[in-house]
């Protein structure tokens, strides 16, 4: 295969969909690190990317591979690594610092199991809070979760799209079922997905300001080698990025960094959400969970018994509001993740005392089934 | 000195930025006058250079220049020029880095960059420890010294810059100090012309931290160290080995035309894709 099969049917394999999704979004620079279990998004990008001119490279480590799209996407190419747990540990420093210096880029973590090397071969979700508060300091974090093959197609157009419109990492997190998983993917015509293209500001060079503050937070970015000389440290900066230690302007950037994602939670939510209203059990899950309590749901069906399912694709920021209005009023939620309890306790946030929150937690480098969704609904029934 | 001030204006943020956070004393301003001289005498754009640098004394350089500046986390400044480089390679890259900065938490990054033979040049400020944090010993103290966490001497052996990129398979490998800028310049301007990854060693006093715990005495004592402890790579041919002897050598060693990365990866997309240009 060569490039994108535009409005072809093909069976394919998830991180073979997150290598093509990022040639769709138009990446220009890749640059990563051996690991399972997303190798092949590195080995197919290999393949493609010099091909079309585009610029691919094996870095000598994780920290270099962050550290290099963060240089890249300064420069002015679309940019992406990707990589799995103990690399995500390592690129936590590098990741701070583009939202910091609030460089868009891509970071695809396929999620194996672990703490340390784990069970690289075998799926888990243990690096979800990890991606919400891995990096130190209070930082944004927008990451999301696809359950299937189409959406490691989609999503990561969609990450690099949201990477561009809130100027900030954006952290696609397939776990290890759905990257390696195959299935059919018809992928769409090349001119029915939305592109978002690189902001380049059109004020005058000394007008420029590298985090001018707008109404939405964001700015239009200049490249290096542009013409707009600025000046990228992360330290924290003035709008001009220069270093600062005045108090208004530390408020003032740390403010903004937050607030272009929270004003503007409508754009970056993206729930699933089947049979919730009618049911009082619901199940709470993200990725590959999610197909098995799909599954789980057509069972009960079969034996007229309801089970609502919810389901952030957007995980970071958690749809705070939409689960509370939601499910507040549910008796019980049910909460099935591969970990010991990490989006569980965002939904116990949000739960009033009333509402009863189940956890069903898998750790073992297998998948959660079906069958043990349907148990798990029938013994709170 | 009113022939300096065309400079100042031109290539640095005068009006912006200073007074800089150096001590006085201290080498690395020397170090940003050398590139800058260098810069200018070679015509340069300031838009075509991205400057860019890691944590530490040396790298807050960018703050002061005006060119694309880069200040990045501690260690990884060639990975992040390295991506620039990549993605676009009209840009001149310059890295700026300390010895702690390049051979320690940045060594991994300064070895592969070096054979690669990335499109950088590395210009590394060798004060002999790191300064920004208070005087800690790093791979390029000397046996022996004394720093803030060798109280009773440094028991491991130091890396030597030049040889170790040289090993490693750079472009241009060559060593000046801050006491003969002249011929400084002349080494920086030479790093500057050519392709692939080159390396500057530049040995700077640091008198408030090295200089102190070692009693070297003050910002002159350190010069005046650097003038009769260090000797001109030719000067060094002409004499016997015992008159050399612990002396540290100044020079280009190694200037190779090997073909940059950037030039190795486009010659590869012309093989595989004629025609394709990006």
């Amino acid at each position: 295969m060569s490039g994108v099969p535009w409005g072809e049917t093909k069976l394919v394999q998830g991180n073979e969909a997150v290598a093509l999704g990022a040639l769709a979004a138009g990446i220009d620079f890749f640059a990563g690190y051996p690991i399972t279990p997303s190798t092949e998004v590195a080995e197919i990008l290999a393949r493609e990317m010099p091909l079309i001119g585009k610029k691919w490279m094996q870095m000598e480590d994780e920290i270099a591979s962050i550290s290099a799209i963060i240089g890249g996407s300064l420069a002015g190419g679309k940019s992406m690594t990707a990589t799995s747990g103990p690399g995500f540990s390592l690129m936590q420093e590098g990741l701070g610092y583009a939202c910091m210096t609030e460089v868009p880029l891509v970071l695809v973590n396929v999620m194996r199991g672990g703490p340390s090397t784990g069970l690289p071969t075998q799926v888990a979700q243990g690096d979800v809070m990890q991606a919400r508060w891995g990096t130190h300091g209070d930082h944004p974090a927008v990451v999301l979760a696809p359950s299937d093959v189409e959406e490691c197609f989609s999503l990561t157009i969609r990450a690099f799209n949201l990477a561009e419109e809130f100027r900030t990492p954006v952290i696609l997190m397939p776990d290890e079922v759905i990257g390696h998983m195959r299935e059919k993917l018809t992928f769409p015509d090349e001119k029915e997905i939305c592109i978002t293209p690189q902001s380049s500001p059109d004020v005058p060079l000394e007008w420029y300001e590298h985090y001018h503050t707008s109404a939405t937070g964001v700015s239009p970015m200049a490249h290096f080698g542009s013409g707009y000389r600025f000046h990228v440290t992360g330290l924290t900066h003035d709008i001009h990025g220069f270093p600062t230690r005045k108090v208004d302007e530390v408020i003032s950037k740390m403010n903004r960094l937050k607030q272009k994602i929270t004003r503007r939670l409508d754009a970056l939510e993206d729930n699933r959400i089947h049979g919730v209203e009618e049911s009082k059990v619901v199940i709470f899950c993200y990725g590959s969970v999610y197909r098995s309590a799909l599954a789980a749901q057509s069972i009960l069906a079969r034996q007229r018994k309801k089970v609502g399912i919810f389901r952030p694709v957007t995980i970071w920021p958690f749809p705070d509001r939409t689960v509370k209005e939601m499910l507040d009023s549910k008796d019980v939620i049910i909460v099935p993740e591969l970990n010991q309890g990490q989006i569980i306790h965002e939904v116990e946030r949000l739960t009033s005392d009333s509402v009863r929150v189940v956890p069903l937690q898998r750790y073992d480098g297998y998948e959660i089934t079906p069958e043990q969704l349907v148990a798990a609904v029938l013994e709170v029934m | 000195m009113p022939a300096r001030l065309p400079y100042t204006y031109k290539y640095l943020r005068a009006k912006k930025k200073f007074p800089h956070v150096w001590c006085p004393g201290c080498g690395i301003g020397i170090v940003m006058g050398s590139i800058i001289r260098s810069i200018d005498s070679l015509g340069w754009e300031l838009d075509d250079i991205l400057m860019v640098s890691g944590i530490g004394c040396t790298s807050r350089m960018p703050v002061y220049v005006d060119f694309n500046t880069l200040h990045t986390t501690h260690g990884r400044a060639l990975a992040f020029g390295t991506g620039a480089k990549m993605v676009n390679p009209r840009l001149k890259v310059l890295a700026v880095m300390g010895d702690g900065d390049s051979m320690a938490i940045g060594g991994n990054h300064i070895i592969h960059a070096a054979r690669r033979n990335m499109d950088i040049t590395a210009i590394i400020v060798n004060n002999n420890n790191y300064g920004m944090t208070g005087g800690q010993f790093s791979p390029t103290t000397p046996q022996g010294a004394k720093t803030a966490t060798t109280p009773y001497g440094m028991i491991e052996p130091d890396f030597d810059v030049c040889k170790l990129t040289e090993a490693a398979g750079a472009n241009f490998v060559a060593r000046g100090d801050v006491y003969h800028v002249i011929e400084l310049d002349g080494i920086i301007k030479k790093a500057l012309s050519g392709s692939g990854f080159r390396v500057v060693e530049a040995l700077s006093p640091c008198p408030t931290n090295f200089g102190r715990a070692n009693k070297q005495g003050d910002a002159v004592n350190m010069m005046e160290l650097l003038r009769d402890e260090t000797i001109n790579i030719a000067q060094a041919s002409k004499l016997p080995k015992e008159k050399t002897q612990g002396k540290t050598v100044r020079g280009i060693f190694v200037d190779r035309d090997g073909m940059g990365y950037t030039e190795r990866y486009q010659k590869l997309c012309d093989r595989v894709s004629p025609g394709v240009k990006k």
